[in-house]
């Protein structure tokens, strides 16, 4: 039975259709919307299908690392909760989760996207942290780009709480919004078999032989990159689908 | 002193602004959504499905298993470290019980049925909207039930009885209780019952009284929710 689905599936895409009638390279509908939650410092709820994804930031002071004395800095976490996908368990954060953090979290950092000199409140002792938070609530596939997407808006419509000294005061808000350089978009192709796909559905995704995370600056520059999956890629595999995920980089961005 | 005005406006018995929604979780067997003013909960329920650990199934019944968990960026203050709280737990558990009276675990022997509520904003009331919006997910997940378990919080601010604290009513600073409650619809009895602060027994039964007659108008909600998911 499984194997028959998988020829399917591999027969389908010869045909340039999928399982749920888009092409190879087709995304299913996505909608943004930020400052969807009002005690989170900037926030954003993205859905791509039926996967719905929210970040949240949160903003607060700690002392800098003895080694950056007048940076902040940035802290992403994802939480796969239970209640989006029966296979995701309570405790200790999967590997799953933590690959899904450090990912979104290099394509921010990376990028350049957050001067973390303007972070710094008072050298080499008081800087702003900014914790970066994301929590899939519907897992129907392709959480890389839907978390990706939900963290750079949330972190887009961030403000800092007011400062009363070294005290935070949540309870008002300045109009100072994050200081940002960059936006990156990252995008995820899929190799299944010969073919390549854009936005796998969770079928699609227990089908794949390997996966390539890339994320892009606006002219282009490639921030962060992540492969996944069993099977390796060949130099020729890893072009196209850089050259998939740039384009499609561009259509995304037009999103935001 | 005493409180005459309402921090936000309401009176004494009105209920913040209310949204229910069923089924926004589609991967889940049932779901729910419940908002009261600021405090947004969502709930899912997966099951019944085999239980694990096997030494926890039991032939004569099944379980229910809630988990509450508060997202990092939901509330006012700080950002909530991820993954649980002795608060947490306790309040995981009053949930538990709260609906407990409404199931037939012995449709589901050996089985249990999962409940998780998350919550991405917070204004006070958190337990009490996790459970209108279990409610709906276990109903929505068509798990049989005797009842609808309705919950809203009630308590006393300064001289005054009142339905629904906010954030700002239980932090006000003058004599303040609050007391959690959840009512099953049709025999009124009570399911969860909490308290603290300072209240006399007369106000308290005030409050009851109040908080029972807050919860038929949240019923109505949830009810309206499930059927909407129809239309």
């Amino acid at each position: 039975m499984e194997q028959e689905n998988n020829d399917h599936l591999v027969k389908a895409l010869e045909a340039d259709v999928r399982f749920d009638g888009r092409k190879k390279l087709q995304y299913r509908d996505i909608t943004i919307e930020s400052g969807v939650y009002k005690n989170a410092e900037g926030s954003a709820r993205v859905t791509i299908g039926g996967t719905e994804v929210l970040a949240g930031v949160k903003m607060e002071i700690r002392e800098p690392y003895p080694d950056s004395p007048d940076k902040g800095t940035i802290m992403v976490g994802a939480e796969l909760i239970p209640l989006a996908n029966p296979e995701f368990e309570l405790g200790r954060p999967s590997i799953q989760a933590v690959e899904l953090a450090r990912v979104v979290d290099r394509g921010i950092r990376e990028s350049g996207m957050i001067d973390f000199k303007k972070l710094c409140i008072k050298k080499g002792e008081n800087v702003w942290v900014v914790s970066i938070d994301i929590v899939p609530m519907n897992d129907e596939g392709n959480l890389f780009d839907a978390s990706a997407l939900a963290a750079l808006v949330a972190v887009k419509d961030a403000v800092f709480p007011k400062l009363d000294g070294d005290v935070i005061d949540y309870s008002e808000k300045t109009k100072n919004k994050l200081p940002l350089d960059k936006e990156p978009i990252s995008v995820t192709v899929l190799k299944i078999g010969k073919h390549f796909i854009v936005d796998p559905t969770i079928t699609e995704e227990s089908k794949i032989d390997a996966r390539l995370m890339t994320s892009f600056g606006e002219d282009g520059t490639i921030h962060a990159m992540q492969k996944g999956g069993e099977s390796p890629l060949s130099a020729d595999d890893l072009k196209e689908m850089v050259k998939i995920a740039k384009t499609k980089s561009k259509e995304l961005r037009k999103f935001i | 002193m005493s409180y005459k005005k309402r921090l936000d406006g309401r009176k004494f018995d009105e209920l913040r602004p209310i949204e229910a929604k069923a089924g926004i979780i589609a991967r889940a067997d049932g779901s729910g959504y419940f908002k009261i003013g600021n405090t947004i909960a969502y709930a899912a329920v997966y099951g019944p499905r085999e239980l694990y650990p096997r030494f926890m199934q039991n032939p004569e019944k099944g379980i229910i298993r809630v988990n509450y968990n508060m997202l990092p960026f939901s509330s006012k203050g700080n950002r909530v470290r991820p993954g649980g709280s002795r608060r947490s737990q306790e309040i995981s558990m009053v949930t538990e019980k709260a609906l407990l009276p409404v199931l037939n675990l012995e449709e589901f022997p050996n089985s249990v049925v999962d409940i998780f509520i998350e919550l991405p904003q917070t204004d006070a009331g958190t337990r009490c909207a996790g459970i209108c919006a279990a409610s709906i997910a276990l109903a929505d997940a068509g798990i049989t039930m005797k009842d609808m378990v309705s919950s809203v919080s009630v308590g006393r601010v300064d001289d005054q009885v009142v339905v629904d604290l906010n954030y700002d009513e239980e932090a006000y600073d003058a004599p303040v209780a609050d007391v959690p409650l959840a009512f099953l619809n049709k025999s009124d009895e009570i399911s969860l019952l909490q308290m603290d602060g300072d209240i006399t027994e007369e106000q308290l039964f005030k409050a009851v009284e109040m908080g029972k007659k807050a919860c038929k108008q949240i019923n109505k909600a949830q009810k309206e929710a499930l059927k909407n998911k129809y239309k």
